[in-house]
């Protein structure tokens, strides 16, 4: 994997996520932001929650028919003119993507928001062949300033606060007076934009992700708020496409479908500011538009996905929902989870793509409280696809040794009752004597994880069986 | 069996919880009471733990072993209820799926799993409770523990019952339905976010102004009462089931146990 790698260190990478006050102030955005935003939409909606249950049906049916639909798409793109070129890793994705921009001479690149261009690394294949990429979604050009990774795949610098942004941007845009406010986000975006016209006009290749593809007309389809993902695709002589193959839906019907719950459940808007449809290269008489039109499609250990357990998660519409409302994605954010899809998502996800020995912390970092499947547009049962997780981690012996002995010996007593009374009513009753003065334990042995910060309640006497047995007996 | 079919005193049998069985006894006397209130004969068949431990570290078949361990317990019983939205929703919604695929063993845990009932739901939905004989002076608030909120719909019956106690008023949290960060072995596994999700929860329980938190699950009362006796709040905690049956005078969680 890459330099950028770090979900073995989750731990260590939380721990310093919590000592950041900076991230700590920054992380108060989600919770405040996100999740009333949500709620308001969805509760605008009378058949929001049908309409939840019908994008679960229209992904359930693609996935169940994939490989039809991608026949289908492929088909209507060529016969627009485009290309289509399946992927299946992620090193191919980057060098069909790379071989393009070396064909074409291009120099810059010009590119929407795509998480798939995370996942294949594509901007270092690029730098290394000698193409600029530029990210011009506002939160990616930032990141890019910063040579840092999105901390959530909706909006990639909520890890940031407002004034970090605008140091960011005094340092790179060194000809900014002084005295320019850049307080408002509005400001940040009006400078942004500014940087960014030229460099549109000056790439040869645009190159944006993918919401949607729709296998009836071949058409790809982006939502954006600023508005740069039309530019990147309608400016520059080559767009190119970059999606995984579980962003097929069947027809523009289910795509609208899909992106009303998708903006709802992502940002509570109604619909994003931009939907943007394509549908192959400029067409005779069309008065703008790229001259080549290419669709890499990434497989990336998605049909093997396709085959088993972790299915549903090909459901996912990368609305970010779950992220939202997870207590543990508040409290230590994206960049804890060591690589690109953090969150609960992430937590089912990445482990599917780099493999569960390299990704096994996060499954397991997860409360099970349940709110990521309460809120998943497409119902995903997140916490279940997370505990398979932990049942392969089990079965290879992966889990943590203190965790694996822990579980054999409380399974040996609470697998034999009659010794369980006897040995708990004992134990119970010497833990009693211990703490009967205070109440509870400062400090417990195998339990510092718990004691470091909380006190531990000290039982009150004997076992509940052991006093409804003697109560029993005198009645 | 469904309630419809119930005979007129149903036998319920009290599936207390491993953490109610060894630390807070209290909670299962609380609930026993309540149940027998609630027109029903208790009984305690032996019983150890739920399984779930097992199930969410990745065991499936020790915990195959417990379910079938509870099935065979809770045999001759009309409902197993149990004071805690977590065992119960394990019961209920997961134990069924240990044993999908296998037709035997399927039919007796889908036939054990519709018997089960957390406490609370089981005095409100199952047998109609609508208020209890119970006096408690002074303001509670109350957390959603989340395994009873979104797995079992446990959420206005608390609160019903509660309004019913005598000189008790309710003063809702900020966040009631979010996590308190216990998640089980979580709690020790990622001690150090764990307690950053308690602490947030602690601060809302402190700023709601009550004297007194309840929920209806002893793993994450423990986490909370830890935090805030940590802390030095002076926020006392305790299970629902406790102020419900009139046993609200007894000492709170991490309070010294009297006399003895």
């Amino acid at each position: 994997m890459t330099a950028h790698f770090t979900s073995p260190a989750f731990k260590e990478n939380a721990h310093q996520a919590l000592h950041d006050p900076a991230l700590q102030r920054a992380l108060g955005n989600v919770e405040s932001g996100f999740i009333a935003k949500r709620r308001k939409a969805a509760d605008k909606l009378p058949e929001f929650e049908a309409l939840r249950d019908s994008a679960r049906d229209i992904k359930n049916h693609t996935l169940a028919h994939l490989d039809l639909y991608l026949e289908a798409y492929e088909a209507k793109v060529t016969a627009a003119g485009g290309h289509v070129h399946f992927a299946p890793t992620a090193e191919d994705a980057s060098k069909i993507v790379t071989d393009i921009c070396r064909r074409v001479g291009a120099r810059t690149v010009a590119k929407g928001k795509s998480m798939i261009s995370e996942e294949i690394e594509l901007n270092a294949h690029l730098e290394a062949a000698g193409v600029k990429p530029i990210e011009t979604d506002l939160g990616e050009y930032i990141i890019q300033l910063r040579g840092e990774r999105p901390s959530h795949i909706v909006a990639p610098v909520i890890h940031l606060n407002r004034d970090q942004i605008e140091s960011d941007f005094r340092r790179v845009h060194s000809d900014l007076p002084a005295e320019r406010d850049l307080h408002a986000p509005e400001s940040l975006l009006a400078e942004a934009r500014g940087v960014l016209r030229k460099r549109f006009l000056e790439a040869d290749v645009g190159i944006t992700g993918a919401n949607f593809l729709v296998a009836e007309t071949g058409t790809s389809i982006i939502v954006t708020n600023e508005g740069n993902g039309d530019l990147s695709q309608t400016l520059p002589r080559v767009h190119i496409v970059l999606a995984s193959i579980e962003k097929l839906v069947p027809t523009l019907e289910d795509a609208s479908q899909m992106l009303r719950v998708l903006a709802r459940s992502a940002t509570g808007q109604e619909i994003s500011v931009y939907t943007t449809f394509s549908t192959g290269p400029r067409r005779a008489g069309d008065v703008d538009g790229p001259e080549e039109y290419h669709v890499v499609l990434l497989d990336n250990g998605r049909s093997a996905m396709l085959a088993g357990e972790f299915r549903e998660m090909l459901r996912c519409i990368r609305c970010a929902a779950c992220m939202n409302h997870c207590p543990v994605y508040h409290a230590v954010g994206g960049h804890a989870y060591g690589w690109v899809y953090p969150g609960p998502m992430g937590s089912v996800l990445s482990p599917s793509l780099i493999g569960v020995d390299k990704a096994g912390h996060l499954p397991n970092a997860s409360t099970f409280c349940g709110r990521c499947e309460s809120v998943c547009p497409v119902r995903i049962p997140l916490p279940k696809l997370m505990r398979h997780w932990r049942e392969r981690e089990f079965e290879r012996h992966l889990s943590p040794a203190t965790v694996r002995s822990g579980l054999r010996l409380w399974g040996f007593f609470a697998r034999r009752p009659r010794l369980y009374r006897l040995a708990t009513r004992t134990a119970m009753g010497a833990l009693a004597l211990l703490g009967r003065r205070k109440g509870r334990f400062r400090s417990l042995p195998l339990a510092g994880g718990w004691t470091a910060t909380r006190d531990f309640a000290a039982p009150e006497g004997s076992t509940f069986q052991a006093q409804w047995a003697a109560r029993k007996d005198r009645a | 069996m469904s309630a419809a079919s119930a005979p007129a005193r149903p036998r319920v049998g009290l599936f207390a919880t491993c953490l109610v069985d060894l630390i807070r006894p209290s909670v299962g006397f609380a609930a026993a009471n309540l149940i027998e209130q609630a027109g029903c004969e208790v009984v305690v068949p032996p019983q150890t733990c739920c399984g779930q431990p097992a199930f969410n570290n990745g065991d499936r078949a020790t915990a195959r072993d417990l379910a079938l361990q509870a099935i065979d317990a809770f045999q001759g019983v009309d409902y197993v209820v149990a004071p805690s939205g977590s065992c119960a929703g394990q019961l209920k919604k997961h134990v069924p799926e240990l044993f999908a695929g296998e037709p035997d063993l399927s039919r007796r845990a889908d036939a054990f799993a519709a018997k089960v009932f957390e406490l609370v739901t089981f005095l409100v939905d199952v047998r109609g409770m609508t208020s209890v004989q119970a006096r408690f002076d002074g303001v509670v608030t109350y957390h959603d523990s989340c395994a009873g909120l979104r797995e079992l719909g446990v959420k206005a019956q608390p609160r019903k019952l509660l309004e019913s106690v005598q000189g008790l008023t309710i003063a809702e949290m900020k966040d009631p339905d979010v996590c308190c960060g216990f998640g089980g072995t979580f709690a020790v596994k990622y001690g150090e976010i764990s307690d950053a999700i308690v602490a947030k929860k602690a601060d809302n329980v402190v700023a709601a102004g009550a004297g007194t938190l309840l929920a209806g699950d002893l793993g994450c009362l423990m986490n909370m009462a830890g935090k805030l006796q940590r802390e030095g709040r002076p926020v006392r905690v305790r299970h629902v089931a406790e102020v419900l049956a009139g046993m609200g005078e007894e000492p709170a969680i991490g309070e010294p146990t009297r006399g003895e």
